[in-house]
């Protein structure tokens, strides 16, 4: 259907810098290229040391988009970009590479939140969704559970962490027992030879008292501390630390609280579809147990391929589409980025 | 011809077209904080006002710092991306060299030695030192405004915060893309690739060692 405008999304929000283009639902080319490993010596993203390679990376992550999709910039209809929430000064490069290429191509630029975008990213595995929808997200930065009513204009959040995001537990929890950065991905591969019933580390705000305050929202700072203690107390006692044991036992309390509120979000929220995105969507575990209890609970469960899990241009020029599609308005030449940008505005 | 040419440097947000003769328009938000928000409305401003399609465009120049990086790396994104969008060369210039070309144009032909001096924050500044021909002798360098070696008139925003440490101060205070755009122009000024003078490290050490959460355990008496 090359009847359906060329949309070319950029997105800079965290370490991740992608350029993305899409057709409808259908993606053309998604580039990204990552500072990841230049932050792996800090546990974490630093945000100057990620600005600055989104400088060095834009406009060759441009060009790869570009050739991967066999189309120029004139043939481009829109552009979309990340304007929040994440990092201002990552946001600020994205967001200033796409107002300058809109004056150089002369087509209109919207600025998109990156949270439904990474919903939005869904309908580039599976086609278009069938709203309302919940959404999952969880990654680095967020853990966020959205319901998502029209993805291009209507979302609202239902909850979200108290404290650490998925992702960053993860990535603490790996230093604790010392694997390396980014610890998501080490933390599946050395749980795959645990037992994840061999220790019970506790369900952050799942108790009764605390589903009443905090229905949809999660808290893992409890966990990596008695994860923590686990860990010190066999130190302490001089017993080797069986790794994949606590890998397996945390990993399997992340992903049953995960998936057992956004269960409940869609069957309290009568909603039959379930969309499950972010970094920490690529977790072999939270996708099987999410797979499995809506499977029990009549969901229908959609989650995109990992490339597209992760941060990505082709997720906002996604978003773009539907934003396109709807007729919206344009964003303000003189927008600006917002590091928090709150999930009920999709487009600003 | 028709060059366009920014700078972002510092709290100006400056934008000139220069036709190979002269600007033929400009804008200049001085003080602002609002780098992203200004700047792409700032080179459509000058489109319109210089009645030319942005197709026009054969070249790029871009004020590459040192300053304060976000608002910098704003500067350097648009010009790099219009750039590459435009197919245009785009080059970078020192900033406090563009300060430096407006002092000289402004002096000459009495001019004498001078430095140029911008805010770098946390109590720092960006410096250089020119000759009285212009021709910058010492930087881009950071550090205190003390600890600055001559005592010299300073031109730029870092010299007015720090009065005390200098003979005398002249204009301008903020770089300007029109002196930018006739420098280059003119072949007035060095021109290098089109990446940011940071001339500082990120803020980023590696993570210090974990606190116990364990009670410490006393020895036993
Ligand atoms: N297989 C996995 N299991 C668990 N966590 C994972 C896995 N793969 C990646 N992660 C985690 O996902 C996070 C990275 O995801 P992503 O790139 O989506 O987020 P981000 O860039 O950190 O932040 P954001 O998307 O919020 O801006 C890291 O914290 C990483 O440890
Ligand atoms: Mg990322």
């Amino acid at each position: 259907m090359t009847s359906q405008p060329l949309i070319l999304g950029i997105e800079t929000s965290c370490d991740e810098t992608g350029v993305g283009l899409v057709r409808g639902t259908t993606m053309l080319a998604n580039a990204v290229a990552s500072s990841v490993d230049e932050h792996a010596r800090f546990g974490g993203v630093v945000p100057e040391v990620a600005s600055r390679a989104h400088l060095e990376a834009m406009t060759p992550t441009l060009h790869r988009a570009l050739d991967e999709a066999g189309v120029g910039l004139e043939d481009v209809d829109a552009i979309a970009v990340t304007a929040g929430p994440g990092l201002a000064g990552a946001l600020m490069v994205g967001v200033s590479a796409a107002k300058a290429l809109a004056i150089a191509v002369d087509k209109p630029l919207y600025g998109v939140n990156h949270l439904v975008g990474h919903v939005a990213a869904e309908q580039l595995e599976n086609g278009a969704l069938t709203e309302p929808v919940v959404a999952l997200l969880v990654s680095g930065g967020h853990t966020e559970l959205l319901e998502v009513s029209d993805v291009a204009s209507a979302a609202k959040l239902l909850g979200g962490t108290i404290d650490d995001a998925a992702g960053e537990a993860f990535d603490k929890i790996a230093r604790l027992i010392g694997l390396p950065y980014p610890g998501g991905p080490h933390i599946q591969k050395a749980a795959a030879d645990g037992d994840p019933s061999s220790i019970r580390f506790p369900r952050g705000l799942t108790s009764e008292r605390d589903m009443t305050r905090h229905r949809y929202d999660f808290s893992f700072s409890g966990l990596k501390t008695a994860v923590a203690r686990w860990v010190e107390t066999a130190e302490r006692d001089g017993v080797p630390v069986p790794v994949a044991d606590v890998a397996a036992a945390f990993q399997e309390s992340v992903a049953d609280v995960l998936t057992r509120k956004a269960v409940l979000a869609c069957q309290e929220r009568d909603i039959g579809t379930m969309v499950l995105a972010g970094g920490v969507a690529a977790n072999a575990r939270v996708r099987d147990l999410a797979r499995e209890r809506c499977a029990e609970a009549g969901i229908e469960l959609r989650q995109p391929r990992l490339s597209l899990c992760t941060d990505n241009g082709a997720m906002i020029a996604a978003l773009g589409a539907a934003v396109v599609e709807q007729n919206l308005e344009p964003s303000a030449p003189d927008f600006a980025t917002d590091s928090s940008l709150p999930v009920t505005q999709v487009l600003v | 011809m028709l060059l366009l040419a920014l700078d972002t440097s510092t709290p100006a947000v400056t934008v000139a077209l220069h036709d190979g003769e002269r600007a033929v328009a400009h804008s200049t938000h001085a003080d602002a904080r609002r780098h992203t928000e200004l700047l792409a409305p700032a080179i459509s401003d000058v489109l319109a006002e210089a009645g030319v399609d942005r197709r026009e465009i054969t070249g790029v120049a871009v004020g590459i710092g040192p300053g304060p990086f976000t608002g910098l790396r704003v500067g350097v994104t648009a010009a790099r991306t219009l750039g590459t969008a435009l197919d245009v060369p785009v080059v970078g210039v020192c900033s406090l060299d563009i300060i430096a070309r407006e002092v000289t144009m402004r002096e000459a032909p009495h001019g004498s030695p001078f430095l140029v001096v911008t805010d770098a924050r946390r109590r720092e500044v960006y410096w250089s030192a020119y000759d009285s021909a212009g021709v910058r002798t010492r930087g881009p360098e950071v550090g205190p405004a003390s600890g600055i070696p001559d005592a010299l008139p300073a031109a730029g925003a870092g010299a007015r915060t720090y009065r005390d440490a200098f003979p005398g101060l002249l204009e301008p205070e903020f770089p300007s893309a029109v002196f930018l755009a006739a420098a280059v122009v003119d072949g007035a000024v060095d021109t290098c690739e089109p990446r940011p003078l940071y001339l500082r490290r990120p803020d980023a050490a590696p993570p210090a060692a974990r606190k116990p959460v364990l009670t410490p355990v006393h020895p036993s008496r």
